[in-house]
């Protein structure tokens, strides 16, 4: 057997980081057109709608912009348990939490002006998501459950929350038969950016990614993750509150998770409806293994995506693939690079 | 009140009988000392490559054959990116995960609404003119009558055959399996080819067997309450089958009480699985760590 290439180790240059990225994607590509080929779609065609569509226009950007915001949230929401080793796979639960709990503030606040109840609900949407992760958190504190596999079984568990509550106890009654809430009050929408659908959500992503940036290298937390992460019974026999870690960081990464659920409910759908996320949080998992978590590489993992999840609506539309599809891409991007990194445990 | 346990009953048994295989599929595995979260995207290859051989021949057979067969072929890419390349195996198993929700969706697209009669039902001469429990147990399709067979099966071939020792001398303790001559990486190969085979029955015998339709994802996490379902069973072929009976049960109770017109919202009854896989995890995952083959999700690294 060969020996396994150098390991991307973490300090790396961020330059070095995005060619990482950059590598794999290419050659991930490659792969995908072998995919397209074998199902007698022509894969040329494919990337000229997924590229053009995406970076063709100034429309077409500013798409990639909205598809990014969730999916630079849900990776931020991976990364962070992720530097003390744990496997956040719940993104996309602890987004319909976030989202179900924004509801219920658009739903019962709506008559408060937009300063009081957008802080409000984007309070609600982290703290929803937040407690989704923190079940989860804690069960792996007790040494009970593993994360991974709890997070997992609990995003089935969010997602048949939010189809009871919009089939069930909020259904719009105006809203003929559709499985929604009604409309929320112009005061519940986050504003967007001109005529375009780029809206404030970017903005608290980016700013998650800097605060988590900074908390990571500059703090005196971040360097207890750090402990952890290298070494969890070390770091416990010098005293650190490791569980206390476990649930905190599994906290806020749900929060951050939920946060992008409040995002797509307010400023995208305007209302709950089932058709929340094409699976965000499972995206944003991706992302930030592919980024190996570093704040940099999240944010172009999270473009690089954002562009095949826009991709894929396109490639639904013009091609007649389902817009699932590409989730293959997204996989084989992960199986090169998992192939070529040796194992990290 | 009869025909609600007669049909909980059967439910239970039809629902189950993926789950069982699932199962199998995840302990295998996991005897070999690798967890394979990629499941859900085998069992998904497996129930698409059944569901269009089905159509495409019209044969049951040949689609369930057709589906083991895919299933462990596509369970070679998760085999050597963590056996061969050492990839972390949480990770392969969930890009595994989504490479089968996407090739499902890209091969399934076009028979999305196909109609196939599927496997064909069994009913065991005289056992099933049986007074109360005849039609509950004996009025099934082949894979059904299969599954504790094949559990049994396991069960012996893993503890009761010098490769079935080697498998778990690996999972154990890979290091001294290869000083007692044994080869971890060949076992491992080997364990997750029986996985696949076994992931993509399970899934055929949702798409071919109980559905007889194609849907996109329709394994809903089935994978991953088979995960769970391992550890229920400590690891163990044949409390598998008390494992899956019961899970197989909470995903029929729904079906049932719709049937009887109860008030509760069907989905609230559709989270009883998932959240009886969590619960059954909490109380008896911590207590059972000590059943787990010892080097679970370590990967053997050769001699270095």
């Amino acid at each position: 057997m060969t020996a396994p290439p150098e390991s991307a180790t973490l300090g790396i240059a961020w330059r070095a980081r995005l060619t990482s990225i950059a590598t794999p994607a290419g050659l991930a590509l490659v792969m995908f057109a072998g995919v397209l080929l074998a199902f007698g779609k022509n894969p040329i065609k494919a990337y000229v709608d997924i590229f053009g569509s995406t970076l063709g226009s100034a429309y077409g950007f500013s798409e990639t912009l909205v598809k990014m915001t969730p999916l630079v949230l849900t990776a931020v929401a991976v990364a962070i348990p992720a530097k003390i080793w744990l496997i956040n796979v719940g993104g996309e639960g602890q987004l319909y939490i976030g989202a179900i709990f924004a509801t219920w503030g658009a739903l019962t606040f709506g008559h408060l002006p937009a300063w009081l109840l957008l802080p409000l609900m984007v309070a609600l949407g982290f703290l929803g998501g937040g407690l989704w992760g923190l079940v989860a958190g804690l069960l792996r504190a007790r040494g009970w459950v593993s994360e991974t596999i709890s997070t997992l079984l609990m995003n089935y568990v969010a997602i048949l929350s939010l189809n009871y509550v919009v089939f069930g106890p909020w259904k719009d009654p105006e809203g003929v038969n559709y499985p929604q809430t009604a409309e929320f009050a112009p005061s519940a929408i986050l504003p967007v950016l001109g005529q375009s659908r780029v809206h404030l959500g970017l903005a608290l992503g980016l700013l998650a990614v800097g605060l988590f940036a900074f908390f990571a290298s500059r703090t005196r937390w971040g360097l207890e993750m750090r402990a952890i992460g290298g070494n969890a019974d070390a770091a416990r026999r010098n005293g650190l509150p490791v569980g206390r870690y476990v649930i905190g960081l599994m906290f806020i990464g749900g929060g951050l998770a939920g946060l992008a659920g409040m995002c797509e409910v307010s400023a995208i759908q305007g209302r709950l409806r089932p058709s929340l996320s094409p699976g965000y949080g499972y995206t944003g998992f991706l992302i930030s293994w592919m980024a190996s978590g570093h704040p940099l590489g999240i944010l172009g993992a999270a473009f690089l995506l954002a562009v095949v999840t826009a991709g894929g609506d396109i490639l639904q539309m013009t091609q007649a693939i389902p817009g699932s599809v590409v989730n293959i891409l997204m996989a084989v991007i992960l199986f090169v690079i998992l192939g070529r990194r040796p194992g990290e445990r | 009140m009869l025909g609600l346990a007669r049909g909980l009953l059967s439910g239970a048994i039809v629902s189950g009988t993926p789950l069982l295989y699932a199962t199998l599929a995840e302990l295998i595995s996991e005897r070999a000392g690798i967890v394979n979260l990629g499941l859900e995207g085998v069992m998904l290859v497996g129930a698409v490559v059944g569901f269009v051989t089905c159509v495409a021949t019209g044969s049951a057979t040949l689609a369930v054959a057709a589906a083991a067969l895919a299933g462990a072929l596509f369970n070679m890419i998760f085999a050597f990116l963590v056996i061969s390349r050492r990839a972390n195996p949480l990770a392969t198993g969930l890009a595994l995960m989504f490479c089968g929700v996407g090739l499902s969706a890209l091969l399934g697209a076009p028979y999305v609404g196909s109609q196939i009669s599927g496997l064909p039902e069994i009913p065991v001469p005289v056992l099933t003119d049986l007074p109360l429990v005849g039609p509950a147990l004996f009025a099934h399709d082949a894979l059904v009558y299969l599954a504790a067979p094949v559990a049994t099966l396991l069960w012996w071939v893993l503890f009761f055959t010098r490769w079935g020792l080697s498998l778990r001398a690996v999972g154990e303790n890979p290091v001294a399996a290869f000083a007692a001559g044994r080869s971890p990486h060949r076992l491992q190969y080997q364990a997750l080819v029986v996985a696949g085979i076994l992931g993509g029955l399970a899934g055929a015998h949702l798409s071919v067997g109980v559905a007889k339709a194609w849907a996109e994802w329709m394994t809903a996490g089935r994978g991953f309450i088979a995960v769970a379902l391992v550890i229920f069973s400590k690891w163990h072929p044949l409390r598998a089958i008390a494992g899956a009976l019961l899970f197989g049960g909470a995903i029929s109770l729904q079906l049932q009480m719709q049937a009887l017109g109860v008030p509760i919202s069907a989905f609230l009854l559709d989270m009883l699985p998932y959240v009886l896989s969590l619960v059954v995890l909490a109380v008896w995952g911590g207590a059972r760590r000590h059943a787990a083959p010892a080097s679970l999700g370590r990967v053997f690294r050769g001699t270095e």
